[in-house]
């Protein structure tokens, strides 16, 4: 089975670990990506909110060349890329004038609507049986808080995936995969990314909150399935830890890195080691024997 | 279409407790709609009769809509379910005789869709207004004989001999 | 034949768009057309009499109003012709409001419409024939549909006058939500203590057949001659034997596997039950669903202890079939339930609230099951989580009501008082606690309701926050309620003992399966219409059936109790004359040309079609045709439509009225 992919500039970047994860899990499960030729930035930065035609013609070029390449589908692992090419897709296929308009800028027609996944999504595809029937290595030790975040699941009347307030299809992977989970309050708060340059004391703050909750309801490892949420709560901690003397670290883990684990990966091989608050599995079940 | 002015005639036929009251209400409502509908109300969609269509585009109708109450709403309990299958067959044998599809339009309209109402007669009227004028049946029928040159033109002098003979 | 055109300016209504004088002078010259005139308004009393004079003066055989549409003055106009001494089927009306003045605005485009209108309709009128009014007999028995307190009512009010009552309610017990209820705003009197005498009394009444755990199964007839099919669900009790000891009930083994739907689930019933001590009939139901002898074929513990031989196990369903002349629905209402999203349904669930996960976040209806004094807590507050006294109750108004995005947009409109009533009873109670309301508007129109809700703010402490909460989250046995006080602009949480959610009112889950069974039009939301929204809001359009309550739209106890009493007056007028008056608008067959395919006879949803024998006159039966029923004939018209030779016709809109409309185009 082939998917097409849109990495997106996280992937490239801050989040080279859920890029180098992603497309190893992805191999394991037996499925390959064919990566969109030229892609561009997808729009969810700063252009939606200052220029709605720049940002639905930038994610409107991507899904173009997805139509060219001869794509059915798409994934966009980043939740914020996901969000913006699925909304703007929508935006622009139900509205004629904008269709129009973005038809000029691309210089182009847009004939076919592209299926847009997120990371979920793809595993859904895939097949979740096949997590557990390629499963080597028992994570049972960890207790996973999964985390959405703003972006995965809303707005529900365009992304149609999972409940909005109350979802549970990560659940679903991070238990076929061996690990446990716990119910939890902050599955779907926000945690600041938009104010991550200018206000960080709001950051600190939230994602304090989610962090919090998420150790308060017996979870060991907080699993996200987006770059954004990943650099806030990883990369964040260290600033927390000033501002609030007294935080413990916290393991932020990719849904595809736990994933890997699973699949019988080692920590290195994922690009675990790259994140600020390390994380290693024979560790974590140790302390949990001590304990 | 040549003629920059014309402008369609829309005949609409509409059950007396839906639609009709639906049209009621976009009055009421002071909803605006295009002057080129007109109604002709019957007691039901069950009992609107294909020769109406049929007699209506002779008569220089150049869009037709029916219309009646939703499935299961209806006041007779089972009227529009008749029509629904009767205007199924005959929007195919329509088309089959050389009416475009579009010309005749269905639509579901309950007494509380006055907005509803004002959608579908103005998709009609739009509809209508792009394929232009109706061609007379005589139109449809010499366009059909152009497509089998072959075709020998009827005697109907010799049809009357026939008869006569009879 | 000498037809006149008259032409109603409406006052402005017709006249601001459509030039009336210019359709009255073209119609002039139309062929037939003896006199064309128009006036301001011509439904008034000189607009009327204008009508009478030139009838009489010109002596014309028919006329052509065009006014408003015809189901509003059709009859004023029909009853104008009358009084002149024409048929009233030779008057037709040309919609010149609805259809025309009041959805253009180009005047010379809607004044060549009028002209087409009128034009049409004068085609028509020519080939109209005049027919008479058909009479039916009235069968004097009502049927009540709902043993709420609006059924209550209006089966009282209809038994005293004399009539007979048939009241069926698909529950064990009548009583519906009123039953439920703790107190009642703004007085706070005792539910159970106002409507229990009311239930005994229909129970006793001589008039009154009662059938509880009943359906309607099927409604067939018209105005004055219904036949109903009703449903009595077996109870595998014999009624007739039965004394409501209750042994039965308390004796049942099986305990805790049905949650016990009057305690609005925060309790267990066992599988022989009597859904509340007060129940009328007091005669219990068994629950075959979790009864172990319909599993396993043993226990029959309620057959030892029963020393009536009541327990029937083997009786089934049957069907009872009355002759109703009038009908009354009265289903009420469902409370939206936060339990889980419900299937189907247009509300999106509120999973910010945390439905069905957390135990003490309840909706209003359980709330008035704590409260009150026969209910599960036996009218202590304890939480349903764990049996403490909840020291901090936050009460949310609008869950579910007035939310495009996530509920309905209408306002279910009891909630603010209710709301209050429960913030005041718990102060009443719990002197040290704290109670939050969340509101968004307070709605509380009606005799002695704000001064209620100022109660509650200002004599009881009740603090009141205008906003919205966004979500609630669980804390260490807390709930934290995240919301905004929008008056202060700030964000704000409470931590909270127990949540109250205010859901909305929404139709009950079947109410458009018995809408469609009873032939009775319900808006989007599943509310059954009035026939107008002003001026006839007790009638359906169906002929003969009346609504009372909350099933027409959210209502409280005064309001459910007044309509009941009026749709009892609208069945009693029914009820005042013998015979009834019905529009002759029936099919009629053409005895030479019907062939006898009986095709009319399959599509004909009421089976109005007989078969009838031709003899010649010797008696031999030369041919059998179509015959219709005109006491049955609902007057559809999809006979005519289906007839292959034509020889089937619906009186007032025949084919060649038809056609000459059309032709008129």
């Amino acid at each position: 089975m082939k998917v097409g992919y849109f990495p997106g500039c996280s992937q490239t970047g801050t989040a080279k670990e859920y890029d180098i994860s992603l497309r190893k899990v992805v191999e394991k499960l037996g499925t390959s990506f064919d990566e969109i030729k030229d892609w561009t930035c997808c729009g969810a930065t700063s252009a939606h909110v200052t220029n709605h035609m720049l940002a639905s013609a930038l994610a409107m070029r991507n899904i173009m060349l997805a139509e060219q390449q001869g794509l059915d589908d798409i994934v966009a692992p980043c939740a914020a890329c996901y969000n913006r090419l699925v909304v703007s897709q929508h935006e622009t296929m139900t509205q004629p004038a904008l269709k129009t308009e973005v038809e000029a800028v691309l210089d182009t027609k847009l004939n076919k609507e592209i299926k847009v996944m997120n990371l979920i999504e793809l595993f859904q595809k895939i097949g979740k049986e096949k997590i557990s029937e390629n499963k080597t290595f028992d994570i049972k030790n960890i207790k996973a808080a999964c985390y959405y975040g703003c972006l995965l699941v809303r707005p529900s009347s365009i992304t149609h995936f999972d409940d909005a307030e109350q979802p549970s299809s990560m659940e679903e992977l991070v238990e076929l995969a061996g690990a446990k989970t716990v119910d939890w309050n902050y599955k779907v708060e926000c945690c600041g990314a938009a104010h991550t340059l200018a206000r960080r004391d709001i950051v600190l703050d939230l994602s304090k909150k989610i962090i919090d909750d998420a150790r308060d309801h017996g979870a060991n490892v907080l699993v996200v399935a987006c770059p954004m949420c990943h650099s806030n709560l990883d990369m964040r901690q260290r600033a927390m830890k000033r501002a609030y003397p007294g935080h413990k670290e916290f393991p932020v883990l990719f849904l595809t890195e736990l994933l890997g684990l699973a699949l019988g990966m080692k920590e290195k091989e994922l690009g675990i080691d790259k994140h600020t608050i390390e994380f290693n599995y024979k560790e974590l079940a140790a302390e949990k024997a001590a304990v | 279409m040549s003629d920059k002015n014309w402008e369609p005639k829309i005949v609409a036929f509409v059950c007396n407790w839906c639609t009709y009251t639906g049209a009621d209400l976009a009055g009421t409502s002071r909803l605006k709609y295009p002057t080129n509908v007109k109604l002709i109300r019957v007691m039901c969609s069950g009992g609107i009769d294909p020769v109406f269509i049929l007699k209506a585009f002779e008569r220089g109708a150049d869009g037709i809509l029916v219309s009646g109450c939703h499935p299961n709403d209806c006041h007779y309990n089972a009227g529009n379910f008749h029509a629904r299958r009767r205007w199924t067959f005959f929007d195919e044998l329509l088309e089959y005789l050389g009416v475009e599809k579009g010309r005749l339009q269905f639509s579901w309209v309950s007494a509380s869709e006055g907005k509803k109402f004002v959608d579908v007669v103005s998709k009609v009227v739009n509809d209508v207004k792009e394929m232009g004028p109706f061609k007379s049946y005589d139109e449809l029928n010499s366009e059909f004989m152009t497509k089998f040159p072959d075709m020998p033109e009827i005697d109907k002098n010799m049809i009357i001999k026939e008869e006569e003979a009879v | 034949m000498k037809i006149g055109v008259f032409i109603c300016h409406c006052g402005e209504n017709i006249g601001r768009t459509v030039d009336c004088p210019r359709v009255s002078k073209a119609c002039q010259w139309l062929p037939g057309v003896e006199v064309s005139l128009d006036y301001k308004y011509m439904c008034s009393d000189p607009g009327q009499n204008m009508i009478k004079d030139e009838i009489r003066k010109k002596k014309l055989d028919a006329i052509v109003v065009g006014s408003c549409s015809p189901h509003m003055h059709e009859k004023t106009f029909r009853k104008a012709a009358v009084d002149a001494g024409i048929n009233p089927f030779l008057v037709e009306i040309a919609n010149l409001r609805e259809h025309c003045s009041w959805v253009h605005d180009d005047i010379d485009a809607a004044t060549d419409k009028a002209i087409d209108l009128v034009r049409m309709a004068v085609e028509k009128v020519k080939r109209n024939q005049p027919l008479t009014t058909i009479e039916v007999p009235v069968t004097k028995r009502t049927l009540v549909i709902g043993g709420g307190i609006a059924g209550i009512q209006a089966a009282l009010d209809v038994a005293n006058a004399g009539y007979e009552v048939v009241l069926v309610e698909k529950e064990p017990s009548i009583g519906g939500h009123m039953s439920q209820l703790s107190e009642t705003f703004p007085t706070l009197d005792c539910s159970q203590c106002i409507l229990t005498p009311r239930m005994v009394e229909v129970y006793q009444h001589p008039k009154i057949k009662l059938m509880t755990y009943s359906e309607v199964e099927k409604v067939e007839g018209f105005i004055g001659n219904f036949t109903v099919t009703i449903r009595k669900k077996a109870r595998h009790i014999d009624e007739s034997k039965c004394t409501g000891c209750g042994l039965c009930t308390t004796k049942c083994p099986v305990k805790k596997k049905a949650f016990n739907s009057f305690e609005e689930n925060l309790a267990y019933r066992p599988a022989v039950y009597v859904p509340f001590p007060q129940a009328v009939p007091n005669i219990p139901v068994i629950d075959e669903t979790v009864c172990t002898y319909y599993k396993t074929g043993k226990c029959q513990m309620c057959v030892k202890v029963c020393g009536r031989e009541a327990i029937s196990f083997d009786q089934q369903d049957t069907l009872v079939t009355e002759e109703i002349g009038a009908i009354i629905v009265a289903t009420g209402y469902k409370l939206y339930n936060i339990e889980k999203k419900p299937e189907g349904s247009m509300i999106k669930g509120y999973g910010e609230y945390g439905y069905g996960k957390y135990k003490d976040v309840v909706d209003g209806l359980q709330f008035e099951r704590i409260a009150s004094a026969s209910g599960p807590t036996s009218g202590e507050f304890k939480r349903p989580s764990d049996g403490k006294e909840p020291k901090k109750i936050v009460f949310i108004q609008c869950v579910g009501s007035r939310d495009d995005s996530k509920g309905f947009s209408y306002c279910s409109k009891i909630c603010c008082m209710y709301t209050a009533k429960h913030a005041m009873l718990y102060k009443h109670k719990v002197h040290d606690g704290e109670a939050y309301v969340f509101y968004m508007d307070i709605r509380s129109g009606g005799k002695m309701y704000e001064e209620f809700v100022r109660r509650a703010i200002e004599e009881d402490g009740v603090k009141y926050i205008r906003g919205r909460v966004s979500k609630i989250t669980e804390k260490n046995g807390k709930y934290i309620v995240k919301g905004e006080d929008t008056l202060a602009s700030m964000p704000i949480e409470i931590d909270a003992d127990m949540v109250v959610l205010a859901t909305a009112m929404i139709a009950q889950t079947e109410a458009s399966e018995l809408a469609q069974t009873i032939g009775i039009p319900y808006d989007k939301y599943g509310f059954y219409n009035e026939a107008h929204p002003k001026l006839r809001p007790i009638e359906s359009t169906t002929g003969g059936v009346f609504l009372a309550g909350a099933c027409q739209s959210p209502k409280d106890i005064p309001e459910s109790v007044a309509m009941a009493s009026a749709a009892a007056a609208k069945a009693m007028v029914l009820f005042g004359s013998d015979k009834l008056e019905r529009e002759p608008v029936v099919a009629k067959v053409n005895e030479l040309f019907c062939a006898g395919c009986f095709l009319c006879k399959k599509v004909c949803p009421y089976g109005a079609v007989e078969v009838k024998e031709m003899k010649d006159r010797n008696g031999v039966v030369y041919k059998e045709i179509a015959y219709v029923n005109e006491g049955l004939c609902q007057g559809c018209g999809t006979c005519t439509a289906s007839c292959p030779s034509k020889s089937i016709e619906l009186a007032g809109f025949n084919n060649e009225e038809v056609f000459a409309q059309i032709a008129a185009l």
